[in-house]
């Protein structure tokens, strides 16, 4: 909200000293009104002056018309002489008195005024238009001012162009603020100062029941939609007239195009006000008006020239033709006034802030009107605003106003809040006292009546200032205030928002502090300290944290490779997403981080290994997709809780990591640096695992989107038995590389963490070790098996041989050094060579038992899976 | 060689006599003394000090000698042989000394040489923002709490008092989950602030309840320098007996005092969220400046572009509205709320000057902040 603030001014009589625009600015906001800037303006026009013309030579010889004027600005002018000067414009007359920028003269935008050669003339000066002097948009015609102005006056001072424009962030509870009549009522309370109500037309012939003649028919069919209608007519506007200039400039101060004295009219007191209004060509219109919902079917075309289909909630100005205009939001077409209109009917109404804001969204359409409709508008302000509306069309249009006006009203329960004195007390921590609280409240505009005689004073605490911590109830029964807000105040409904009145107009600033008492907190849960750990492991590991996209496109599922029975297809929609593009929530933390991948090396990064933790979403089977909403005046039901849990997302916190390049880098060790491998990927999927404490189990598996031969099952077990997939690594498939656009042999891994962590919680915490000091006795064992049987399924055989004899406490550790394919291990097998490490806690073992626990594991080996010893 | 005392033979004993065990002697000090490396103080060693040397055959013949003869004999032979032991270890740790020496010189390598083979990590900084301010809270008694991304309008908005058709509403920007129809009418939005949280912990908590909620939080905001889509909050919440906003300004100056170091002062200005009554907008003096900038012929800061303060959060006692769609008795009961931006605090704290940096995942971002913030 722009406003000048001389305007405000008018209203909250603040000296010029208190004027300063900091200043002014700092109170404002303090009591709630933020203002984002305080603009000095008009200061960079100088040197223009008011000037009449005395000559006007029209210059034919162009391609265009060019006058060359000659002009006085009496007792000003240079050198005594009249001025020469050039002019394109042609919307003046001789006599007429005009705004002229003489040599040397500055303009908005750091224009400079020079005399020079035109047109075949010497031109001294300008003369300037609206738009020149930053007063309006109209480049086309000259700025033709009244013929009172003084001549030789300074523009700038005659048209009040120096000024301060404040711009305020209005929050939406503060309706009230989006005119000058309510940031100037904050403005005097800010000050002190006594505040005159620019609403305060005494208006005669509008009381209900009065017997004041109606004007054009009108009347409410739904009272829902909306609870007051007043219309007034004036005859006989002189369609010429022309704003008056001094509402021009506030006009364009406060950002506001003019457009006719009709519309200007409205605006300047919608802007002043805070009422929307709505001027119709009475000769236009058909039959009585009634204000009611859309039928199935209607349309309308509105201002904006767009035919708008409505729905059944929307809320209509109609007359016998149908919709003319939708309430408070736009008008439509065919009633609107043009530059011949003389009669008009001006529309004042209270229309319902939830019916505008639903029709606005509903239409994603929004005006000045919608947006304080929306906010809530005074609903005492229509007979008074379209009383000032009909009262300035004859004052500055020459129309005639019809006596009397039609008043459409809805009877309306006052809102009245019981409010314990107390109660601002006890939310702010201060002792207010009766005296200011009533004082405050009666400053917004509340009515406030007192119940009861006993003085909150008397339970103050003896320093006086801050309040006693009390363990107690707020009690509401002694002590209480009747309050009744002010009609331009519909956000004023509880006890709290009275108090935030009170709290905010004594002041933030005065509020105490009061340093918390440290309360007995639990820390973070296992599975919080889990999430780091799980973070710093792989930070610690080489791998660099990033955040990708949640959305994507539903083409990922393709560039997956994902099977068309695969649940990762089934994605949550977002209905209106960011990009038309990519409208899914992701399934799989995978495409974005890849794509984050592609980024980097397109970066120059040609060794990178990044990883995120993060949440995906699928949509849970069995709900209709649908979340109710619940009422908000008292706490839902388990079953209603259980309702809105069926219908969200299952959304499964993941962790994923992805490599491409060197894993360890080629430098001054080795030229070739290693690249990074499935192994990599693998071992970073066990390493989170880890992390977790939870024992891990690699398996081969065939899943999108990984290569189908190098692709590892990552199962956690959680105990008694109990194994869970907790996701894939490996080396991603070749076609899903280059759909990323990814350096072939990019691998990856994603592991399931809310799988991991129900793991780690049933496994229990961890147990010691017994620490045996007696010696360590290995075991080399080499073994051929058949090419296809995987190592895990070796090292469990000869582990589970082992077992077999009694000894599994006796195998210390079990790992493979070396793996060879080749000639020597014959067609289709391969050679796998273990060491064995056996320690008892108890004794030294022999040689002769570590030998035969050997040939025991051998044994199960060769049942199992076929292993052969290999030179003894 | 004799094998007993009973024979006396004074010519077989000569090697006994004074003169010929110091030139014995001398000249075993001499080859010691002249050994230049560990080889050839062993060929001395062999040669005046082993079993063939002319002091170790002396020792054997002093058997031979009268037992008159034997003491005065072992004593010159025993100090000869002494002399000679001490000089050759002496000699050994002097050439070892040099020995080593020169080898470890050999092996002198470049340590300036780079030494990481494998690239570093990172965490990302918004992760150790909101890990750093988690842990100011948890130090306060604040537990986490946690809720979905994707969540039930009812929870992100209605049970925090915005009405259904308040404007409040709408200027969340708020990115809806497609009904069944596709249209927005599912009843569920991708959060638009970890607010929803609070309802979620006050509905499943025991009072009093101090918790805080770290998260990511979505709107249809356009990306620029300083609006991102997709962003990060965190928020505490405070219900218990008797609390005040003298108990909100004291809990987030105690916040600003752990984050920002001591003797920032804090300021409110009343500001409007439907959940909280009365709510405030929260600054802090400029922690680069303190103020100064703002002061009369104070140097500009970028930090606080010269005001002064920062705007850091957001905060409000829990508006009476909200515990009662929790089922908690608002007049009993009362309790604050405040929030803030992870995003904005790296940009306070850290300079950070274009948020598009934070969602991008350019290596070079998260690899400056590493491990700790
Ligand atoms: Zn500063």
């Amino acid at each position: 909200m722009r406003i000048p603030l001389s305007w405000a001014r008018e209203y909250a009589p603040i000296g010029d000293e208190a004027a300063d625009p900091a200043e002014v600015a700092r109170r404002l906001t303090a009591a709630g009104l933020e203002v984002e800037s305080a603009e000095q303006v008009g200061h960079d026009v100088r040197g223009v002056v008011v000037a009449e013309v005395l000559e006007i030579e029209e210059l034919t010889e162009h391609k265009k018309p060019i006058r060359f004027c000659r002009l006085t600005a009496g007792e000003t002018d240079p050198g005594g002489e009249p001025a020469a000067v050039i002019c394109g414009a042609a919307n003046f007359s001789v006599g007429d008195r005009v705004p002229l920028a003489l040599p040397g003269a500055e303009l908005p935008g750091g224009v400079r005024i020079g005399a020079k050669q035109a047109y075949g003339r010497m031109s001294a000066g300008m003369i300037c238009s609206a738009a020149e002097l930053a007063i309006g948009d109209d480049h086309a015609g000259i700025l033709v001012l009244p013929t009172d102005a003084p001549l030789g006056a300074d523009f700038a001072e005659y048209a009040g162009l120096r000024d301060v424009v404040l711009d305020i962030a209005v929050t939406p509870d503060r309706g009230y603020a989006l005119s000058v009549r309510g940031v100037a009522r904050e403005l005097a309370s800010a000050y002190g100062m006594s505040f005159t109500d620019p609403a305060g037309t005494d208006i005669t012939d509008d009381a209900p029941g009065s017997g004041a003649q109606d004007v054009y028919p009108a009347s409410i069919a739904d009272p829902t939609a909306c609870d007051r209608f007043v219309l007034r007519e004036v005859r006989g506007l002189d369609p010429a007239a022309r704003t008056p200039l001094w509402m021009r400039v506030r006009l364009a101060r406060s950002g506001t195009r003019c457009v006719s004295l009709a519309v200007d009219i409205t605006n300047y007191l919608m802007l002043e006000l805070g009422q929307p209004l709505h001027a119709f060509d009475r000769a236009k219109l058909n039959g009585p008006i009634v204000v009611r919902r859309a039928q199935p079917g209607e349309k309308l075309e509105t201002l904006d020239h767009v035919v708008r289909t409505l729905d059944p909630d929307d809320i209509l100005i109609t007359d016998s033709s149908g919709p003319i205009s939708m309430a408070g939001t736009m008008g439509g077409i065919s009633t609107e006034i043009d530059e011949d209109s003389a009669d008009l009917v001006i529309e004042a109404a209270h229309f319902s802030a939830e019916g505008t804001a639903r029709m606005g969204r509903r239409h994603k359409l929004s005006s000045d009107a919608s947006y304080r409709f929306e906010r809530g508008v005074d609903r005492e302000l229509p007979l008074r605003a379209s009383a000032k509306a009909v009262s300035m069309l004859a004052s500055f249009g020459g129309a005639s106003v019809l006596p009397g006006c039609t008043h459409a009203s809805v009877e309306v329960e006052p809102v009245m809040i019981t409010l314990p004195v107390s109660y601002p007390d006890e939310v702010a921590g201060v002792i207010y006292g009766r005296d200011t609280v009533v004082r405050r409240l009666r400053e917004t505009g509340c009515e406030v009546w007192q119940t009861a005689p006993a003085s909150a004073e008397g339970r103050a605490p003896a320093d006086g200032k801050h309040l006693r911590h009390e363990h107690g109830r707020h009690d509401r029964s002694v002590a209480a205030l009747v309050v009744g807000p002010p009609s331009w105040r519909p956000d004023l409904t509880d006890p709290s928002d009275l108090a935030e009145e009170v709290i905010r107009l004594e002041g933030y600033a005065n509020i105490p502090m009061r340093m918390p008492r440290a309360t007995a907190g639990h820390g973070l849960t296992g599975r919080q300290r889990m999430r780091r750990t799980v973070g710093r492991a792989l930070a610690g590991s080489g791998y660099v944290e990033v955040l990708s996209s949640p959305f994507g496109p539903a083409a990922d599922a393709e560039a997956l490779q994902l099977p068309p029975e695969d649940l990762r297809r089934v994605a949550v929609v977002v209905a209106n997403p960011l990009s038309e593009d990519e409208p899914l929530l992701r399934t799989t933390l995978l495409p974005g981080l890849l794509r984050v991948l592609a980024r980097n090396i397109g970066r120059g990064f040609a060794d990178v290994a990044l990883f995120e933790m993060g949440l995906v979403f699928h949509p849970r089977p069995g709900s209709d997709g649908v979340a109710p909403i619940l009422g908000v005046d008292r706490a839902p039901t388990v079953e209603e809780l259980g309702m809105l849990h069926a219908a969200l997302p299952d959304q499964p916190r993941r962790v994923a990591a992805v490599l491409s390049g060197n894993r360890e880098l080629a430098g001054w060790w080795g030229s070739q640096g290693r690249p990074a491998s499935w192994a990599d990927a693998v071992q970073a999927a066990s390493e989170v695992c880890r992390a977790c404490r939870v024992p891990v189990e690699v398996r081969a598996a065939q899943q999108a989107p990984w290569h189908p031969g190098r692709c590892a099952a990552i199962f956690v077990q959680a105990g008694e038995g109990r194994e869970w997939l907790a996701g894939h690594a490996g080396e991603l498939h070749p076609r899903v590389v280059r759909a990323f656009g990814l350096p072939d042999r990019a691998c990856a891994m994603e592991v399931d963490l809310s799988v991991i962590e129900t793991a780690t919680d049933l496994v229990g915490p961890v147990s010691p070790p017994l620490l045996s000091g007696y010696p360590v006795a290995t075991q080399d064992v080499a073994l051929s098996v058949p090419a296809a049987v995987p190592a895990a399924r070796v090292q469990e055989a000869l582990t589970a041989g082992v077992s077999a004899v009694g000894a599994g406490e006796l195998l210390e550790d079990i790992a493979l050094f070396d793996l060879y394919t080749g000639e020597q291990t014959g067609e289709g097998r391969k050679s796998l060579a273990y060491t064995l490490r056996f320690r008892a806690p108890d004794r030294t073992l022999t040689v002769e038992e570590t030998s035969s626990l050997r040939d025991a594991a051998v044994a199960e080996a060769a049942r199992q899976v076929d292993a052969v010893p290999r030179g003894g | 060689m004799s094998a007993g005392s009973t024979q006396y033979d004074p010519v077989e004993v000569a090697v006994l006599s004074p003169d010929e065990v110091a030139r014995a002697r001398d000249a075993a000090l001499a080859a010691i003394a002249a050994a230049s490396d560990l080889d050839e103080l062993k060929a001395a060693r062999l040669a005046h000090f082993g079993d063939r040397a002319p002091l170790t055959l002396a020792n054997a013949e002093i058997g031979a000698l009268p037992p008159a003869a034997r003491a005065e004999a072992g004593k010159r032979v025993g100090a000869a042989r002494g002399q000679v032991r001490r000089a050759i270890e002496e000699r050994e740790t002097a050439l070892e000394a040099e020995r080593d020496e020169r080898i470890l010189t050999a092996e002198t390598v470049d340590v300036t040489l780079p030494a990481d083979r494998v690239p570093r990590g990172a965490r990302h900084p918004d992760t150790l923002v909101s890990d750093r301010l988690t842990d100011v809270f948890v130090a306060m008694g604040y537990e986490v709490a946690e809720g979905p991304e994707v969540e039930a309008e009812w929870y992100n908005f209605d049970a925090l008092n915005f009405p259904p058709d308040h404007p409040a509403r709408a200027m969340q920007d708020t990115l809806f989950v497609a009904g069944p129809d596709g249209g927005e009418g599912s009843g569920m939005v991708l959060r638009t602030h970890t607010s929803p949280v609070q309802i979620r912990a006050m509905l499943t908590r025991q009072l009093p309840l101090y918790v805080v909620s770290p998260g990511k939080c979505f709107r249809t905001d356009e990306l620029d320098a300083t609006h991102s889509p997709v962003f990060h909050q965190i928020e505490g919440l405070a219900v218990d007996e008797g609390l005040t906003m003298a108990d909100l300004r004291g809990a987030v100056q105690a916040f600003v005092d752990a984050m920002f170091g001591e003797g920032l002062r804090t300021r409110f200005r009343p500001d409007f969220f439907p959940f909280t009554e009365p709510s405030a907008d929260v600054s802090m003096e400029c922690h680069v400046c303190r103020g100064g900038s703002a002061r009369p012929g104070g140097d500009p800061c970028r930090v606080c572009k010269s005001q002064g303060w920062i705007e850091i959060a957001g905060c409000g006692m829990v508006n009476p509205r909200v515990l009662v769609a929790c089922g908690i008795d608002p007049d009993r009961y009362s309790g604050f709320a405040f929030g803030l931006g992870i995003e904005r605090t790296l940009m306070i704290a850290h300079g950070v000057t274009d948020i598009r940096d934070t969602i991008e995942g350019d290596v070079r971002f998260s690899a400056a902040f590493g491990m700790e913030i």
